[in-house]
């Protein structure tokens, strides 16, 4: 684990698909550092060896029977469409 | 003031023919018109259709007519689920019921009111909400705790007759404490999460959050069952937990873990604990100290978890198909950013920030799979510990509630308060806090809750436990002054 939390704040946001004022970048920035310090509690264990927990029930590789079943009307599923045009879902053009 | 009844009562009240399902709907709306604008418990409440669902509910199923108040996380077909967050406040209508819904339908349960709540079930003082304050019913200057602060404050309060919650990470039991009513978190698996709008899928769980011990038990028998909806529903019996009820608790083996004796728990919250165990020793239970070594990874270990699920999952906040979507985008790109950064509050943002650094690149052994690795410790601390005893007893929370704005800004001191409630979502054990006396802060007396956890799947002892001691106390109805 690093030492000194440097965090690109602006990269992680763009990972995170957030847009950032300066202010809350520097904000964000220091509060995160503070957090990330805590967090290193982890490194004061030894955890080589251990099993890493996914869930903390024994449950896996669930699957149904690959049978179709009704789900949601196109327009149950549509109804929240902030913008939406023939049924579909509309979103700002992507291809020239 | 049926409002201020348990769901016990006024399921016989119905039974015999007393009162009808209508009554009980117009008298807790009029409970919610009378005080809502000071407590700010519910976002919002539909009279009209409750009634039109009262009037037609088969009244002979065990919870037949009575009005259940839900968190403003939990889908309910035709209402709102804004989870206290701008971004869906705008016009999002539920196309669909939760599971947890449609198992409280079946029971004759009618759901009614949409309860404040921290954004996205982030906080523990519902202070994050974007949409409204929740006050503490007991001190309208505090915090009722959170997330679910809008369904412990409804409850307590007596603006519902019961509630339901969701805990990820002390999110039901924190709030029952600080507000004085009764909160269980069932196992992990034990209730569906399908329509439960997800914060962190590995430790979500929703559960009933009530006057009474009884009422928790009735409630939680009619939310919990498998769900083909939910790839984590556990496909196992669930036992009728009133039966647990009025056992007695001679022999029954009680661990107080050493390691929560921590700095920073406030003296009184630890004296009426204390009283609680001499309370619960004179019941005939049998109360040793037990070692829980990894307490203190419990939070670090949360707070890489639950960032880290929580920025997977609110990646479908795009803009595109329900949500807030901004109107000064160009592309597709920006309309992505400046929707999210319109629609999402601070802590959300902070924490969606948090988690996808550290699933980037480079980070993701160093923190989330030190975590998962963590958790194990963790787990393996309970699973030893329950070789030697029934249920494991602790505060809830470290503090009563604290006053609004207190914590404002302050994020890593607002995560310790959930030191005792985290390690229970990370075994996925029940966990339930139940009245446990009151403490005199600044002329004010303000509730303390007592956790008690069980091992996994044994609600019935938690609950079992749990009931006598609330029984030994009479304080079964909490009066707000």
């Amino acid at each position: 684990m690093p030492e000194a939390h440097q965090i690109d704040i602006y990269h992680v946001a763009k990972l995170a698909r957030l847009d950032l004022t300066e202010e809350e970048a520097g904000h964000y920035g220091a509060q995160l550092d503070g957090i990330l310090s805590y967090i290193d509690t982890l490194t004061r264990y030894d955890l080589d060896g251990v099993e890493p927990t996914a869930h903390a029930m024994p449950v896996y590789d669930v699957l149904r029977a690959d049978e179709p079943r009704t789900g949601l009307s196109q327009d149950a599923a549509l109804g929240n469409a902030p913008k939406r045009i023939k049924d579909q879902f509309q979103i700002p053009k992507v291809i020239e | 003031m049926l409002a201020s009844s348990s769901l016990t009562a006024l399921r016989k009240s119905i039974s015999s023919g007393e009162i009808t399902p209508r009554d009980i709907v117009l008298d807790v709306a009029r409970a919610i018109e009378s005080r809502n604008p000071d407590l700010g418990a519910y976002l919002s409440w539909d009279v009209e259709t409750a009634l039109a669902e009262a009037d037609r509910v088969d009244t002979s199923k065990p919870l037949g007519g009575i009005p259940i108040a839900v968190k403003d996380n939990m889908n309910v077909i035709g209402q709102p689920c804004t989870c206290g967050s701008r971004i869906l406040n705008e016009n999002y209508v539920a196309p669909y019921d939760a599971g947890a819904i449609q198992r409280l339908r079946t029971a004759g349960g009618i759901p009614f009111g949409r309860l404040n709540m921290d954004e996205f079930a982030m906080g523990s003082s519902t202070e994050n909400s974007a949409l409204g304050t929740t006050r503490n019913p007991h001190d309208l200057a505090r915090v009722p705790g959170g997330s679910s602060g809008g369904s412990a404050a409804a409850v307590a309060g007596d603006l519902a007759i019961a509630a339901l919650g969701s805990d990820t990470g002390g999110s039901i039991r924190q709030p029952a404490a600080l507000c004085g009513c009764v909160g269980i978190k069932p196992t992990y698996g034990r209730v569906s999460r399908f329509g439960l709008v997800a914060f962190a899928s590995s430790l979500d769980q929703i559960g009933p959050v009530t006057k009474t011990v009884e009422d928790a038990a009735l409630l939680l028998n009619h939310l919990c069952g498998y769900d083909s909806h939910d790839s984590t529903s556990l496909n196992v019996e669930v036992p009728d937990f009133t039966e647990a009820i009025g056992q007695d608790i001679k022999g029954l083996r009680i661990g107080l873990p050493k390691e929560y004796y921590i700095k920073g728990i406030h003296e009184g919250v630890a004296a009426n604990v204390q009283a609680a165990i001499r309370q619960l020793e004179s019941l005939g239970a049998v109360v040793e100290e037990i070692s829980l070594p990894h307490t203190e990874l419990g939070v670090a270990t949360y707070y890489v978890l639950a960032p880290a699920e929580a920025s997977a999952n609110l990646a479908r906040f795009d803009g595109v198909r329900y949500g807030h979507r901004s109107g000064s985008a160009g592309d597709l790109m920006e309309q992505y950013t400046r929707s999210r950064a319109e629609g999402f509050g601070p802590e959300v943002k902070r924490r969606i920030l948090l988690g996808t650094y550290m699933l980037s690149s480079g980070y993701y052994d160093a923190y989330y799979i030190r975590a998962q690795k963590a958790r194990t410790l963790i787990r393996n601390d309970f699973e030893k510990a329950f070789k030697k005893v029934d249920v494991i007893i602790s505060p809830t929370s470290p503090t009563p509630a604290h006053k609004l704005g207190e914590l404002k800004d302050n994020p890593l001191a607002a995560y310790l308060e959930d030191v005792f409630t985290i390690p229970v979502n990370l075994a996925g054990l029940p966990g339930i806090s139940v009245p446990c006396g009151k403490v005199e802060v600044e002329g004010k007396a303000l509730p303390v809750g007592l956790q008690i956890v069980g091992k996994a799947l044994d609600e019935a002892s938690v609950l079992r436990v749990a009931h006598a001691y609330e029984q030994s106390c009479k304080i079964g109805s909490l009066v707000v002054e």
